[in-house]
C-alpha cells in the first residue's frame, strides 16, 4: 500500500479559478517526496486536500489507504500538517502550543509531558519553551511548527514550503531534520519552489505547473532523461535574443533553444562540439556574445523543458521566482490563469 | 464527550491569550467604569423628570452598562477569529481530529466568560458609587447570565460575519451599524416611561432590550419579567450558535 495515492485530482474554486487540472502521483512509505513548482502551481492546494482541509472537485486522494473525503477523521489521526503560514499560536508559549496539540490528539498526560520535553529538546527549543512564540525567530517558529506536527507520531508529514523565508543556516537545519525524520520511517511530502531543495532532499519528485504534473521521477532520473549539455548565451544587445534563438534552432547541433529573461538556452548533445558552431553562427549574424556557459543538465533544465520557462534564481536560495508574462519565451505555452496561491 | 473536552481546551487557550494582553485587560476594566461615571454625571438630572420612575440614576444605569459592555466587547470577537485564520492557527487546528463544533463553542464560551467578568466589575463599581443590588446574590447572578447570553449571541454573529466575509472592515462596519441603534432603541440609558411610543414598541423586539430588562429586573429584585426575558435571550443565543455553526461549515466547504 502506498502512503499517499493521488488520482486525477482536480480543484476548481468557487471563484472559477482552476487550481488543479487533474494531477496524479503516489508516495511510497518512508519516502521523501517533493512537489516542486512556482507559486500558484497548485502545490498548497494539493497538500490542503491531502490534509482534509479542502475538498477536491474531482478525482481521489488517499493517505495510508484512507480516502481523505470518506474518512477525514481517520486521516487526521495519521498525519501531521505544517502549513505555509505558521500555525503557531503567538500568544502561547512553545510548550503550551505543543501541549494543546497533544491534548487534541488525546495523548494521556504523563506521556504527553514526556513527548513535549522530547520534542523541545529535539528541536532545540528547551531554553525557549516557556517564552511566548511571538518572541521566537523565524527559524524557531518553523521548528516549533514541525514539532507540533509530530506530537502524535504521525505516519505521514506534510510540509508546505518548510524553508521559505528562512536564512541559509535555518534552512540547513531544516533539511537535516527532514532527512532524520525520513530515516525514522516517516513518510514526508514537502512542497517547495526551490529546485535545489527538491534536488537535495527528495527521493522522488513531481514538478507541477499550472495545476498539472509536467514531469515526475527521481531527481537523477529526470536529469538523465535530458542527455547532453546546456549552453547558455548572453548577448550585448538583449533586443536581438529572439533573432539569435531562431538561428540556433536551425543548427543541427542544437536540439532545443529558448529565451528566458536575458539568457538564451540551447540544449545540445555535446557542449564541446556545439559551442564553436553556436559562436560562429552568432558572430556571422553580427550578434556580440558577452557570456557563454556550458553546464550539465540540472533540475532547472528539466523544469525548463517541461514548462518552457526557466526557473531562475530558485536554486540559489534567493527570493521566490516571479513568473512574468513578458519574460516567457515566444512559443512557450500561454501562462495559465494564475491559480490561487497559499490558502 | 470529545466535543466537551475539546471545547474546554480551546476555551482555556483563548482565556490564556486574553490574560496575556494587559493593556486590553486594563482598558476593558477601566472603560466600563468610565461609562458609569460619565453617564452617571451626564444624565444624572433625568431622574428628576416626572415619570422617569427611578430616583438614583446610578441604580438605574448599572445593569444597563453591564449589558452595554457585554454587547460592545462581544460584537468584535470575530476579529480575533479572522486573525487566527490569517495566521494559519485555524488550519492547524482543523488538520487535527478536534471536534469542529468545539472550535466555535470554545469561542462563544470565551466571549461569555469575558462578559461575565466585565459585568461583575461594573456592578461592583456601581455598588461603590451607591447603587444597591436589591435582588441580592441571585439577582447579580441573573444580571451576569443575561449579559453572558447576549454576549454569546453577538459573538456568534460577529464570528459568522468573519467566516462569511473574511474581511475585518466588514465585521467592524456591520457591527457599528448594528449595535449603536440597538443600544439606543433600548431602555439602557433612558426609562421606557419617557420614550416616544414608536421606540418603546421597537424595543420590545430588540434583544438588547430583553437583556437590559432582564438585568434591571434582577438588579432591582423584581422577578416577574425575568423568566420571559431570559427565555427570549436563550433562544436568541441558540439561534446565534446555530448560525455560527452553519457559517463555519460553509467556510470549510469553500476551502
Amino acid at each position: 500500500m502506498q502512503a499517499i495515492e493521488v488520482n486525477g485530482l482536480q480543484k476548481t474554486y468557487a471563484s472559477g479559478i482552476v487550481a488543479l487540472a487533474g494531477i496524479s502521483f503516489s508516495v511510497a512509505p518512508g519516502e521523501i517526496f517533493a512537489l516542486l513548482g512556482p507559486n500558484g502551481a497548485g502545490k498548497s492546494t494539493t497538500v490542503r486536500i491531502l490534509a482534509t482541509l479542502s475538498a477536491p472537485t474531482a478525482g481521489t486522494a488517499a493517505v495510508c489507504g484512507l480516502d481523505v473525503v470518506e474518512k477525514p477523521r481517520e486521516v487526521r489521526r495519521r498525519i501531521g500538517y505544517i502549513a505555509q503560514a505558521s500555525g503557531v499560536d503567538p500568544t502561547a508559549t512553545g510548550r503550551e502550543n505543543l501541549v494543546l496539540q497533544g491534548r487534541l490528539f488525546r495523548i494521556p498526560t504523563p506521556r504527553l509531558r514526556a513527548r513535549v520535553d522530547e520534542l523541545l529538546a529535539m528541536f532545540e527549543l528547551t531554553a525557549a519553551a516557556n517564552r511566548v512564540a511571538q518572541t521566537y525567530s523565524g527559524g524557531m517558529k518553523r521548528r516549533l511548527d514541525v514539532a507540533m506536527g509530530l506530537i502524535h507520531q504521525p505516519e505521514v508529514l506534510f510540509l508546505d514550503e518548510p524553508t521559505t523565508g528562512l536564512d541559509p543556516t535555518s534552512r540547513a537545519v531544516m533539511w537535516e531534520e527532514v532527512r532524520r525524520l525520513a530515516r525514522q520511517g516517516l513518510t514526508l511530502l514537502l512542497t517547495t519552489h526551490y529546485l535545489e531543495e527538491a534536488d537535495q532532499l527528495a527521493q522522488q519528485l513531481a514538478i507541477i505547473d499550472g495545476g498539472r504534473v509536467v514531469a515526475a521521477g527521481t531527481p537523477d532520473g529526470l536529469k538523465a532523461e535530458l542527455r547532453g549539455d546546456r549552453v547558455s548565451v548572453e548577448l550585448a544587445d538583449r533586443q536581438r535574443l529572439a533573432e539569435a534563438e531562431a538561428l540556433l534552432r536551425a543548427l543541427a547541433e542544437v536540439s532545443h533553444a529558448l529565451v528566458d529573461g536575458a539568457v538564451l538556452y540551447a540544449h545540445v548533445a555535446s557542449g564541446t562540439r556545439a559551442i564553436p558552431a553556436v559562436l560562429a553562427t552568432l558572430e556571422k549574424a553580427g550578434l556580440a556574445v558577452t557570456q557563454v556557459a556550458l553546464s550539465r543538465p540540472s533540475l532547472d533544465d528539466v523544469y525548463l523543458r517541461a514548462t518552457g520557462h526557466a526557473y531562475r534564481q530558485a536554486g540559489q536560495g534567493q527570493p521566490p521566482p516571479v513568473r512574468q508574462g513578458p519574460a516567457a519565451p515566444p512559443g512557450a505555452p500561454a501562462a495559465p490563469g494564475a491559480p490561487k496561491s497559499g490558502k | 464527550m470529545g466535543f466537551l473536552e475539546d471545547t474546554w481546551y480551546l476555551f482555556l487557550r483563548l482565556v490564556r491569550a486574553t490574560t496575556r494582553m494587559p493593556v486590553f485587560l486594563i482598558i476593558s476594566i477601566v472603560q466600563p467604569i468610565i461609562w458609569v461615571l460619565l453617564f452617571g454625571q451626564l444624565f444624572g438630572a433625568v431622574t428628576s423628570i416626572p415619570g422617569f420612575g427611578a430616583t438614583s440614576y446610578v441604580q438605574f444605569l448599572a445593569p444597563g452598562i453591564a449589558i452595554m459592555t457585554a454587547l460592545f466587547s462581544a460584537a468584535y470577537s470575530g476579529l480575533g477569529l479572522l486573525a487566527e485564520i490569517d495566521r494559519g492557527v485555524l488550519d492547524r487546528l482543523l488538520a487535527t481530529p478536534v471536534s469542529r463544533g468545539a472550535l466555535i463553542a470554545g469561542r462563544l464560551l470565551h466571549s461569555a466568560a469575558q462578559v461575565i467578568v466585565q459585568s461583575a466589575i461594573i456592578l461592583a463599581v456601581a455598588t461603590l458609587l451607591g447603587a444597591r443590588p436589591r435582588g441580592g446574590a441571585f439577582g447579580i447572578a441573573a444580571v451576569l447570565l443575561a449579559a453572558a447570553l447576549l454576549g454569546a449571541a453577538f459573538s456568534s454573529f460577529s464570528s459568522s460575519l468573519a467566516l462569511l466575509a473574511r474581511r475585518q472592515e466588514l465585521v467592524i462596519a456591520v457591527m457599528n451599524f448594528t449595535i449603536l441603534p440597538m443600544t439606543f432603541l433600548s431602555t439602557m440609558i433612558m426609562s421606557g416611561n419617557l420614550m416616544p411610543g414608536w421606540i418603546r414598541s421597537a424595543s420590545r423586539f430588540n434583544p438588547v432590550n430583553w437583556a437590559v430588562v432582564a438585568a434591571r429586573a434582577s438588579f432591582e429584585g423584581r422577578w416577574e419579567r425575568l423568566p420571559q426575558s431570559i427565555a427570549l435571550l436563550a433562544v436568541f443565543a441558540a439561534l446565534g450558535a446555530v448560525l455560527a455553526t452553519l457559517s463555519f461549515r460553509r467556510y470549510r466547504r469553500a476551502q
